[in-house]
C-alpha cells in the first residue's frame, strides 16, 4: 500500500553471470550480493535503475531500463511531448533534480 | 551575470600558477596546472553561492589534468568532475596525498548526474586521457574513478580502448584516504546514504525555485480573499519545500506523494484551530476544515513528488507509477476543494 517502489525493471540472468562481482561494487543500494557460484539479488527493491551494473557487467547478465527518478522532468516531458526524460540540469533549463548528489565526488 | 573568476579558483588556488587556458580540443593539452587541498574562502562562497542556485552552471573547474602536490610518475589518478563542489570535495579529501586529477568536462553537473547523462561517461574519459597524453606522464595504467560515475563509465571499453584500468573508488571521497592505505571499499562506502545533512543542504536550491511564484500568489490571494488563506498557500508551499526533504524518512509511507499529502494535512490543523476559536457556526467550521484539507495538502504533495528528482534512491519506474497514480488525485482535490470554497462563501455572502 501506498508503495510505488516495489518493483522495477532490473533483470540478472544467472546463466550468464560469472561471478566477477563488479556488480557489487558500482551497485549504491547494495543490491547485488556474491552467491555461490552466480551473483545474486540480495536486495532487489531498492534498485534506482541507475543502470551502472548493466554498464559495467563484462557478460551482459544485466538488464534494466536506466533512467532518472525524477518527477520533475518526467512531468516536464509529458507536458511538452518531449522524449527527453533526463534532469534539466544540464544547462537546458534549470531543475531542483541532481541536487543531491553534489557530495558525492 | 557570468563570473569566470569566481568559478575558477578551484583549479588555480596556488599563486603563481599559470590561469586556466583552454586549448584546442583536438590538439594534445600539454599544460598541467596545479592545485593543493586548501579550500580557500573564496571556494566557500562559490560553494555557498552554488547551494543557493546563483549563476547555476557556472560553478565549473577547467577540465584537463591537475597536479595536486608533488605527483611523480607513479601517482594516483583520480577522475573528477569540472564542478566545483565535486573536484574541491576530491581534493580537500586528498589533502597530504600526492596525485594527479583528471578534470572530465561535465558541463558543470556532478559526478553522479553527469554519469546518468553520459557526460561524466567513457568517450569523455578516453578523450582527456588522450588529449592530455596521461599515458606518457604516468607509468601506471590505473585511474580511480569514483563509483557514482559508474552509470556512465564503461570499464571494460576504456580499458579496450585507452589502455587504462578503470578502479571504482568509494561513493564518498572523504573515504579516500583510508580506501588508499587499505585498496578496499567497505560496504558502508560503497553505499549511498541520505541523511539530514544532505537533505538540509538541497532545501535553499529548493526555495529559490518556488519563493518568487509562492510570494506573488501569496499575494494575490491576501489582497483578493484574505490574508488566512494566504497564510495557508505560504504553508503549504513551504512544507513541501522546508519541512519535506528535512523529515522525509519520518514521515509515514513510502510513496512521495502519500507522504506529502500526511505532510500538507498535518500543517493546516493550526489554521483549522485558530479557525474554531473565531467564533463561526459549526458548520462553517466543518465546511473550513474541510476545504482546506481538500485545497492545500496536493500543493505540498506535488512539491513533494517533485522532491524525488533530488534524492539518492527513487527509480524511474516508481515516480513514473506515483505520477499516473497520484497526479490525477492531486488535481481532484483541488478542484473539488476549490468549487466547495466557493459555495461556502456564497452561501456566507448569502446571509447565514
Amino acid at each position: 500500500m501506498f508503495n510505488s517502489y516495489e518493483k522495477n525493471t532490473l533483470h540478472l540472468d544467472p546463466a550468464r553471470c560469472i561471478n566477477c562481482g563488479i556488480c557489487q561494487t558500482v551497485c549504491p543500494h547494495a543490491v547485488f550480493a556474491s552467491g555461490d557460484k552466480v551473483a545474486v539479488l540480495a536486495s532487489p527493491e531498492s534498485c534506482m535503475e541507475c543502470g551502472a551494473c548493466m554498464k559495467n557487467c563484462p557478460v551482459g547478465a544485466i538488464t534494466v531500463e536506466s533512467g532518472v527518478g525524477c518527477a520533475e522532468a518526467m512531468i516536464r516531458a509529458a507536458i511538452t511531448g518531449s522524449k527527453n526524460e533526463t534532469c534539466g540540469c544540464g544547462g537546458e533549463g534549470e531543475s531542483i533534480c541532481c541536487g543531491g548528489t553534489d557530495e558525492c565526488r | 551575470m557570468d563570473t569566470p573568476q569566481s568559478s575558477r579558483y578551484s583549479c588555480t588556488p596556488v599563486s603563481g600558477a599559470p590561469p586556466c587556458t583552454c586549448t584546442g580540443e583536438a590538439t594534445i593539452d600539454r599544460e598541467i596546472r596545479s592545485t593543493d587541498s586548501t579550500i580557500t574562502f573564496a571556494n566557500r562562497l562559490d560553494h555557498f553561492l552554488a547551494r543557493w542556485g546563483v549563476n547555476r552552471m557556472g560553478h565549473r573547474v577547467e577540465p584537463g589534468l591537475c597536479r595536486l602536490g608533488n605527483p611523480t610518475p607513479e601517482s594516483p589518478v583520480f577522475a573528477s568532475a569540472n564542478y566545483t563542489l565535486s573536484f574541491d570535495a576530491l581534493r580537500s579529501s586528498l589533502a597530504g596525498i600526492d596525485a594527479f586529477i583528471l578534470v572530465l568536462d561535465t558541463k558543470g553537473i556532478n559526478v553522479w548526474c553527469a554519469a546518468g547523462k553520459g557526460t561524466f561517461g567513457t568517450e569523455e574519459l578516453i578523450h582527456r586521457i588522450e588529449t592530455t597524453a596521461l599515458a606518457s606522464i604516468v607509468t601506471h595504467r590505473r585511474i580511480i574513478v569514483p563509483q557514482l560515475g559508474a552509470p556512465g563509465i564503461s570499464w571494460m571499453e576504456v580499458l579496450r580502448r585507452s589502455g587504462f584500468r578503470v578502479e571504482f573508488g568509494p561513493v564518498r571521497a572523504a573515504d579516500l584516504p583510508e580506501y588508499m592505505k587499505t585498496q578496499t571499499a567497505t560496504p558502508a562506502m560503497r553505499t549511498v546514504q541520505f541523511p539530514l545533512r544532505d537533505r538540509i543542504v538541497l532545501i535553499p536550491v529548493e526555495l529559490v525555485q518556488v519563493i518568487p511564484w509562492a510570494v506573488v500568489a501569496t499575494l494575490i490571494v491576501g489582497f483578493l480573499l484574505n490574508w488566512m488563506i494566504a497564510g495557508q498557500l505560504l504553508t503549504a508551499v513551504l512544507a513541501g519545500t522546508v519541512l519535506f526533504p528535512a523529515l522525509l524518512p519520518y514521515i509515514p509511507t513510502k510513496d512521495f506523494s502519500t507522504k506529502g499529502l500526511l505532510l500538507g494535512a498535518l500543517v493546516m490543523f493550526p489554521f483549522i484551530w485558530v479557525n474554531m476559536a473565531a467564533g463561526i457556526t459549526s458548520w462553517m467550521q466543518a465546511g473550513y476544515a474541510i476545504t482546506s484539507l481538500l485545497v492545500f495538502p496536493p500543493i505540498t504533495a506535488f512539491l513533494a513528488l517533485n522532491f524525488t528528482g533530488a534524492t539518492t534512491f527513487t527509480s524511474r519506474t516508481g515516480v513514473r507509477k506515483e505520477i499516473f497514480t497520484y497526479i490525477r488525485v492531486m488535481a481532484g482535490m483541488l478542484v473539488t476543494g476549490t468549487v466547495l470554497a466557493a459555495v461556502l462563501f456564497v452561501v456566507r455572502a448569502g446571509g447565514v
